[in-house]
């Protein structure tokens, strides 16, 4: 009965198949091929990926938990760890905006909570198509309430991020969420379906037939026609998750369970085999027993759903009526749908009749993992000479565009839509160059950020990755955090193109060397592969969650000018670079030439001196400087005073204006200092080897630039300050 | 004094306010269960913000047939003290314990961020630690903040003095533009006629310490201390250091 149009419609080859017959010993039925399919699906399977993701670094000495389960923990000392994640929700997104969006924000909650940790943070990195087109707004005014949605009800703040957009990002947005949870080192929980006799409890909402395949669907490549695919999107219940997120952690901090997993991708399916599998034992499972939302459901149906909000529980017997009393105060179901029992195979019945049967390290453990063929990605076209290009007649218009074009315009109509303050924790407000959350009871505060430019990473795949991981610790460093962990999401284009798993290893290769030298193990992530719409694949776009710790919660900086006659210092070295700079593509409208260069020991090195200005209270303000270069980096220092407080520049060097003013080479920040303090920081730098200048003082109304007495660049705050601000909004103003 | 802090299914500032009475103010705090019967003894009752049920209907609509609300009808009726925040305010509205109703934020938008609002009645036991006129700088985070009343029930309310908190803007201004949700008369917060019922947007709870950015929401907490402890050594706000702003 199993053909070869069957396998298609379940991604699965020939060879695939083969494998499963030999695995499982007979030739499966259609229930059991559907659970093959979802789980050794790419994204659940991680088959195109896993080979090259082991060459990340896993390894640290707070790393409690490294990849292979829901998320990662690291110790953050006092008896505490953080967990967390970050995943991507891609697919549904462009299908669905609203709820693939809200439903990405379930989710990477589900692993977080899953592990006895309270989520205290979210944060996510979104790509769009450019806003002047009405349907890239449209997608993009969905994904943020339906992230709004469901972040605001659940009453996790969602504490920042960044959002790009590019063209290619037209049919095929990117929607990554990140989550963070706080627990005690003697509280986590694992997905663990341990001791025979152990029952398995249902929690949370009913199963229904919406998201069956969504873990398929978001394995292959999108053609014209995806608006059939919108039941393969799942509809998100903030309220219910609320509930099932206290029940849970109630049953955890009385340690009432045994092991818990979610059911996200692939649902019941992936849930029991998975706990079984870790714990090497066998499961059964009643499908009747299983709470539903609809009638006539079959099992393939039940199985392969991936209706929100569940959770999979083992509990010993004599625990099943305490568990049972705490979930019924939150108004939820908690039935008994199976048991734990030797042998390893998964017995799952239906109206009496056993309907899968099968072994669940076949399913889990034996994924093919394929090394797929690649081809080098092709150098860049090269960008033309500075001195080729026209000179801008006013830098001062210059600036006032790239403030104005969306991916650097602010981004205050996204967050305001985020309640990004509940649970009073939050110090900054996003915009800042890392969200930072005191810890409550302690004095510590955490810092995390997202990252990732990716057209450095269509330029140069690994220079572009290393400078992900070093700008999100430079963002890190800003307010005085030290980098203590990894996630990362990587999205691709069809692996099954030599170019695209090019450009895969090349940046796999440049996040390894990064975060070696920055001496921080990946714990965990997420690769999204097939983000390819009509043949077009987006940029390659690793982005960076980097969670940092800062010690002392008094010592956090924050951006922007603090008080006039503070000195501006620039650390690093100025080069002038052009190739992928956002003035090349803004105002010259190339994308092209190589990304900046970096040199990731001489950037640790700049870093480390600012971390430790920071904490020996040299530092009054600091930020990094990303896309636009030095001049938009002083616009938004004055932004950021809070009074518009300007600056005065005086610049020197061979480099042409624009190459000075808007060129991205890497490893520079910007520091403020009491002038009382200056020399003892520009000392310490030189001690170091770190370039550091003086280039002016902050004050007056002004942004202005000069060079050997001559103004190049001067633009009034206030003016600098609206283009910046009304961008974005007015691509999003109704029209009377 | 002793406050109670209502917990709903879907309430999610329940236990920042939590925080800021038990930690912040160091007063004895106990969380009240919405399918309780009891009050505890509590001198104040805090209704928090949050998302009652889900809120997928009106907001706070489903909440006021939660057992705990009888007897929170019963004790403002008695004169006890009631203080609605956020979702706390739609819940004393749907309850009958304040005039009005609440509709969408006329942008239609979520709207998380920090507001201006002046005092306009420092008399209440709500704002006694405040002077009249005082400008606090609150955060707000609401989708249905936008304050709506027939116009003769409006007139009223105005008459009888009971609005007690306006969006304003930094200097105290009532203004078109500092009115970010569209609420009639910039109201953001209101009593009952007798003074002991008060509901309000904006978030004390987030503006209590300084670390946070503000710590104007204190007064409003310092208010029902001084009201119900009679103190009169409370510290006034204006002679704390500034919150910071930068």
């Amino acid at each position: 009965m199993i053909d070869q149009a069957l396998l298609a419609q379940h991604n699965i080859t020939e060879d695939e198949y083969r494998l499963i017959v030999e695995l499982i010993g007979k030739e499966p039925n259609l229930t059991e091929l559907g659970i093959f399919s979802v789980m050794w699906s790419e994204h659940c399977g991680y088959k195109s990926s896993r080979v090259h993701l082991k060459k990340l670094p896993t390894e640290g000495k707070r790393v409690v938990q490294g990849p292979g389960e829901n998320a990662g923990i690291l110790d953050i000392g006092d008896g505490q760890v953080v967990v967390f994640k970050i995943e991507s929700h891609n697919h549904p997104s462009y299908i669905e905006p609203y709820q693939g969006a809200a439903t990405g924000v379930g989710g990477i909650l589900r692993d977080i909570f899953t592990m006895g940790a309270r989520p205290i943070a979210v944060l996510d990195s979104l790509r769009f198509g450019p806003p002047d087109d009405p349907k890239n707004r449209s997608v993009m005014e969905g994904v943020v309430s339906g992230i709004a949605g469901y972040g605001n009800s659940i009453g996790v703040p969602t504490v920042g991020g960044e959002i790009y957009f590019d063209p290619c990002y037209n049919l095929n947005p990117l929607v990554n969420v990140f989550c963070l949870g706080l627990a005690d080192k003697d509280k986590i929980f694992y997905a663990k379906a341990e001791g025979v006799g152990n029952k398995v409890l249902y929690v949370g909402a009913k199963t229904g037939r919406d998201g069956i395949h969504g873990a398929t669907m978001a394995s292959a490549e999108f053609g014209k026609e995806t608006e059939h695919k919108r039941p393969n999107v799942q509809v998100g219940d903030p309220f219910k998750e609320k509930l099932l997120l206290e029940a849970c952690l109630e049953v955890m901090d009385r340690a009432l369970i045994v092991g818990i997993q979610d059911m996200g991708a692939a649902g019941l399916t992936c849930s029991t085999t998975e706990m079984a599998a870790k714990s090497g034992m066998g499961i059964v499972v009643d499908l009747d027993k299983v709470p539903q939302r609809e009638i006539g459901m079959t099992p393939y149906e039940i199985l392969l759903s991936e209706s929100q909000e569940r959770m999979l529980l083992v509990a010993t017997p004599e625990n099943v009526a305490a568990v049972q009393a705490v979930f019924a105060k939150w108004d939820l179901d908690a039935p008994v749908i199976g048991e734990v029992v030797e042998g390893g195979r998964a017995r799952i019945s239906f109206k009496g009749e056993v309907v899968v049967d099968i072994p669940v390290d076949a399913v889990v453990n034996l994924c093919p993992a394929y090394n797929r063929p690649s081809v080098t990605p092709a150098p860049p076209p090269p960008a033309p000479a500075l001195e080729d290009l026209p000179h801008p007649a006013d830098p001062g218009e210059v600036l006032l565009k790239l403030l104005a074009s969306p991916t650097i315009a602010d981004k205050e109509w996204v967050f305001r839509q985020y309640d990004h303050m509940v649970q009073v924790n939050t110090m900054f407000l996003p915009g800042a160059d890392a969200a930072v959350l005191r810890i409550k009871g302690s004095r510590k505060a955490l810092a995390m950020t997202l990252d990732g430019n990716a057209l450095y990473t269509r330029l140069d795949p690994r220079t572009g990755a290393r400078i992900a991981v070093a700008e999100a610790c430079r963002n890190l460093a800003c307010v005085g955090a030290r980098p203590i962990g990894v996630t990362n999401c990587l999205n691709f284009g069809n692996p099954e193109k030599p170019e695209v798993m090019g450009q895969f290893e090349q940046a796999v290769a440049g996040l390894s060397e990064a975060c070696r030298t920055f001496g921080i193990p990946v714990t965990g992530g997420n690769v999204s592969f097939y983000n390819d719409t009509e043949g077009l694949s987006i940029h390659p776009t690793p982005v960076l969650g980097i969670v940092g710790i800062i010690e002392d919660v008094r010592k956090a900086v924050r951006p922007g000018f603090r008080a006039a006659g503070d000195a501006v210092v620039l650390v690093g070295e100025s080069l002038g670079e052009i190739g992928g700079t956002e003035y090349l593509k803004t105002i010259h409208g190339l994308e092209a030439g190589a990304p900046p260069a970096i040199d990731l020991e001489q950037e640790k090195r700049n870093q480390e001196f600012v971390l430790d200005a920071i904490e020996a209270g040299l530092v009054r303000s600091a930020h990094d400087l990303s896309e636009g270069g030095l001049a938009v980096a002083l616009a938004e220092c004055a932004f950021h005073s809070g009074r518009m407080t300007g600056c005065e520049i005086e610049l020197a060097g061979g480099l042409r204006d624009d190459g000075l003013l808007f060129g991205e080479s890497q490893s520079r920040l910007l520091v403020t200092c009491r002038r009382a303090d200056l020399a003892r920081l520009l000392e310490m730098a030189a001690a170091r080897g770190v370039p550091a200048g003086v280039i002016g003082r902050a004050g007056g109304t002004d942004i202005a630039v000069r060079r050997a007495g001559r103004d190049i660049l001067r633009v009034p705050v206030e003016r600098a300050f609206r283009a910046w601000k009304d961008s974005l909004p007015g691509y999003f103003r109704v029209k009377a | 004094m002793k406050f109670g802090v209502v917990q709903f299914p879907g309430s999610n500032c329940d236990f920042d306010t939590y925080h800021a009475l038990r930690r912040v103010m160091k007063r004895p705090t106990v969380m009240l269960w919405h399918k309780d019967h009891d009050l505890q003894g509590v001198d104040c009752v805090v209704l928090p913000g949050g998302f009652s049920y889900g809120d997928y209907l009106r907001s706070g609509a489903i909440a006021r047939f939660s057992p705990l609300m009888q007897q929170v009808k019963a004790f403002a009726r008695g004169g006890g003290r009631v203080l609605g925040i956020c979702n706390g305010f739609q819940i004393l509205l749907e309850l009958g314990l304040l005039p009005g109703a609440m509709i969408r934020n006329k942008n239609l938008k979520f709207l998380c961020q920090h507001v201006h609002v002046r005092v306009e009645d420092a008399r209440t036991d709500f704002t006694r630690a405040a002077k009249k006129g005082q400008v606090l700088r609150i955060p707000i985070a609401h989708f249905d903040g936008n304050y709506y009343a027939p116009a003769r029930t409006l007139a009223e309310i105005e008459r009888n003095g009971q609005v007690v908190f306006r969006y304003c803007d930094a200097d105290g201004r009532i203004t078109a533009e500092a009115n970010v949700n569209g609420s009639l008369g910039n109201i953001a917060g209101i009593r009952n006629k007798e003074g002991n019922v008060l509901g309000l947007m904006p978030h004390p709870e987030r503006a209590s310490e300084a670390l946070l950015g503000s710590e104007d929401g204190r007064t409003i907490f310092e208010s029902l201390l001084l009201s119900l402890e009679r103190r009169k050594t409370a510290p006034r706000p204006a002679a704390r250091k500034k919150a910071r702003h930068d």
